[in-house]
């Protein structure tokens, strides 16, 4: 692994877009009802062996529902889900090649760490030096080596996610199913396990499911990310597909910061244009498909720049004032209001001293981007 | 100030037990060392305040404890009553546990109900529900007229007047000192853990086992001691369903006192039994801390 590379798995690794590829996990038109209410909804997907996968939503979406499904703990009410091309239904769960770290790490609190790690090796009817051997080394990869005889009341919370990462591993599960693993860790341990967790993946090649209800998490640790909503998958893409090419308003909102404008697209010579506001020039983008009529132009504010003087080389340059800095340390992010009342939010890297920004409250700015700068979305 | 505060907290408990808990032994255990006397009250010595307190020491005697370990009609007895509440104990949890079980498992809108239901006993009179069993256990009583009316049997059993008489109904009174806190364990037991251990390759039975079981220790220990403490002395049930063969020393009690009106050697069964329950609810109070201590 290079070290400027983040990602855990190898760039050119994109099973999906190999027909001949079998995937580890299919769900074939899955359904699952609580009464009349529908969690998950019609769904279909694969997922691939050795795939990093984030299932990312609102709450109550159905993504613990989608885990609970894999793990055997609910079963669809329509549909099938494969594993290996088996289907799983007939299987229950303590059978199945699967083991999931539970949001509430579930650890039994009247075994220590280690036999907590070792619970699941022990069903296996494994040889007790074996068991101690897989123990050691699980203990060792979350460094949890002075802990291994305190009970789980004894330890932080953090450890404890780590124990309870240790023991869905230690089985050497097929897939890993990580629901909301690091929800309750402060930001800068949250960044470290996810490195850990990459590593981990990258060393056993395990295929994970994660669920997580922070975006950036999913786009630093997946290979592929799931938008759920309502039951349903509105996108599956990688990080930087899901990013760069969200396929509806909800997935170019839900992910990251964006400015959505309104408006109508017409076919042009150099691609498409959008009249979107009264007064306000119209905005020559590349319309990827045959998109006309109404239309949504969705734009992240990193892709526009702040400027006191027009540019002249920009296919789209807006006019506005600046109404609110938001300032974020490396990045500030810039309300600017346009003539017709409209924000468009911009962001630029803070490379000079705070007291020598170039532009303050109430500035008069040009507003700028490219013509493949945003994304034209029809919902 | 803080001082005082703390003072006026805990005076109260402890004013609590001295009046109702020491106080008391203190005077059954004077009678214990005092003799036999045919008066009002049936002991001496009692208390003269001429001649001074050291007067009224200096004729007591261990005595009485002496004839209780000579007499071996006693030491059978506490062991029979030994025997009666170990038996009965683990009857109530065989009993007590699943129900406990199936409580902790219930929807959540049923378990106030079932609560209550198991509550709901000891809204009547303890000794009518246990004469109550009189009409049930009896040779002519409901028990053995159904089992005849279905053919299970041809002959009346004899039940009652029986240490089984005894056990059921020991079985029945304490039923919920054994549920209530079982069920307190089990139903802060996160569902969840369940399912990890199902996910790490148990069966359900096993996860039970496993799981379930262990992690339900302290409130099978509270409800074991909440049965076997009382238990151990119980006087009215082997009194109303036991036989004239069962023996328990809370019967041989209640004939030292009022049918022998032998009121030292009474006290002397009743320091002794004390004593001996002293064990068990040392070890009571160690489990209770060492729950709290693990939350
Ligand atoms: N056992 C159940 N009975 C009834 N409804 C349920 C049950 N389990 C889940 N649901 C419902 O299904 C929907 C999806 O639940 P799920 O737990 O999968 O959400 P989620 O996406 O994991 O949400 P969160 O991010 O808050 O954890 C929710 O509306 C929930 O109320
Ligand atoms: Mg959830």
């Amino acid at each position: 692994m290079t070290s400027t590379d983040a990602a855990a798995v190898p760039a050119d690794f994109a099973p999906w877009e190999n027909a001949d590829e079998k995937p580890l996990i299919e769900f074939q038109n899955v359904t699952k009802r609580f009464g009349d209410f529908t969690a998950i909804d019609n769904l279909n997907l694969q997922i691939y062996e050795r795939e990093f996968f984030a299932l990312l939503g609102p709450s109550g979406c159905g993504k613990t529902t989608l885990m609970r499904m894999l793990a055997g703990f609910e079963t669809p009410t329509e549909g099938t889900i494969l594993l290996g091309g088996q289907d799983m239904a007939p299987i229950p769960p303590n059978k199945r090649a699967t083991n999931m770290m539970f949001q509430s790490y579930a650890l039994f609190p009247h075994l220590s760490v280690a036999d907590n790690i070792a619970f699941g090796l022990k069903r296996d009817g494994i040889p007790k030096a074996d068991i101690d051997a897989r123990v050691d080394e699980m203990i060792r990869l979350v460094q949890l080596g002075q802990f291994a005889k305190r009970k789980p009341h004894q330890i932080s919370g953090g450890q404890r996610q780590r124990v309870a990462l240790a023991r869905s591993l230690a089985k050497a599960p097929k897939l890993l199913l990580l629901d909301e693993p690091l929800g309750a860790l402060d930001k800068k341990l949250r960044q470290e396990t996810q490195f850990e967790l990459m590593d981990i993946q990258e060393k056993t090649g395990t295929t994970f499911v994660i669920v997580t209800h922070d975006q950036e998490e999913a786009m630093t640790v997946a290979s592929r990310v799931a938008v759920m909503d309502h039951g349903k998958l509105i996108q599956v893409d990688t990080p930087a597909g899901i990013y760069e090419n969200p396929n509806s308003t909800y997935v170019a909102d839900f992910i990251g910061d964006v400015n959505i404008l309104e408006g109508h697209a017409a076919k042009s010579d150099a691609g498409c244009q959008i009249t979107w506001a009264e007064g306000q020039p119209a905005i020559n983008s590349n319309c990827g498909t045959d998109l006309s009529g109404k239309v949504h132009f969705a734009i992240r504010p990193e892709k526009i720049t702040v400027s006191a003087d027009k540019p002249t080389d920009k296919p789209n340059v807006l006019q506005g004032k600046v109404h609110d800095i938001a300032y974020l340390g490396n990045i500030s992010t810039y309300h600017v209001r346009l003539s017709n009342g409209q924000i468009i939010k911009a962001q630029s890297a803070n490379n000079r001293r705070l007291s020598r920004r170039s532009f303050t409250w109430e500035d008069d700015v040009y507003l700028s981007f490219t013509d493949t700068a945003g994304v034209v979305l029809a919902e | 100030m803080n001082m005082l505060r703390r003072t006026a907290l805990i005076l109260p408990p402890y004013l609590w037990l001295l009046m109702l808990f020491l106080v008391p032994f203190l005077i059954v255990f004077k009678i214990s060392l005092s003799d036999i006397e045919l008066a009002i009250p049936p002991y001496t010595p009692t208390y003269d305040p001429e001649k001074g307190i050291w007067d009224l020491l200096s004729q007591l005697d261990f005595e009485n404890f002496i004839f209780l370990s000579e007499d071996s009609l006693y030491f059978k007895a506490y062991l029979s009553s030994l025997k009666i509440a170990i038996i009965s104990t683990f009857l109530t949890l065989l009993v007590g546990f699943p129900i406990a079980w199936a409580m902790a498992r219930a929807a959540d809108h049923w378990r106030p109900t079932l609560m209550m239901l198991v509550i709901l006993p000891f809204w009547t009179s303890f000794l009518i529900r246990v004469y109550a069993w009189k009409g049930i256990l009896s040779q002519e009583g409901y028990l053995n007229q159904m089992l005849m009316n279905i053919g299970l049997i041809s002959d009346p059993l004899v039940i009652l007047n029986t240490n089984i008489a005894v056990y059921i109904g020991i079985v029945y009174t304490y039923l919920p000192f054994m549920v209530l806190p079982i069920y307190a364990t089990l139903e802060k037991l996160d569902e969840s853990l369940n399912e990890a251990a199902v996910d790490l390759g148990c069966t359900r039975t096993s996860a039970f086992w496993l799981v379930t079981l262990p992690l339900s220790k302290p409130g099978v220990i509270a409800g074991c001691f909440l049965v076997f403490i009382p238990a151990l002395g119980e006087f009215v049930i082997p009194e109303l369903l036991g036989g004239s063969n069962t023996l328990m020393i809370g019967k041989v009690l209640y004939q030292e006192f009022f049918s022998n009106r032998d009121w030292p050697v009474a006290s002397a069964v009743a320091v002794i039994l004390l004593l001996i329950l002293i064990i068990p609810i040392i070890l009571f109070q160690k489990n209770q801390e060492k729950q709290e201590a693990g939350q």
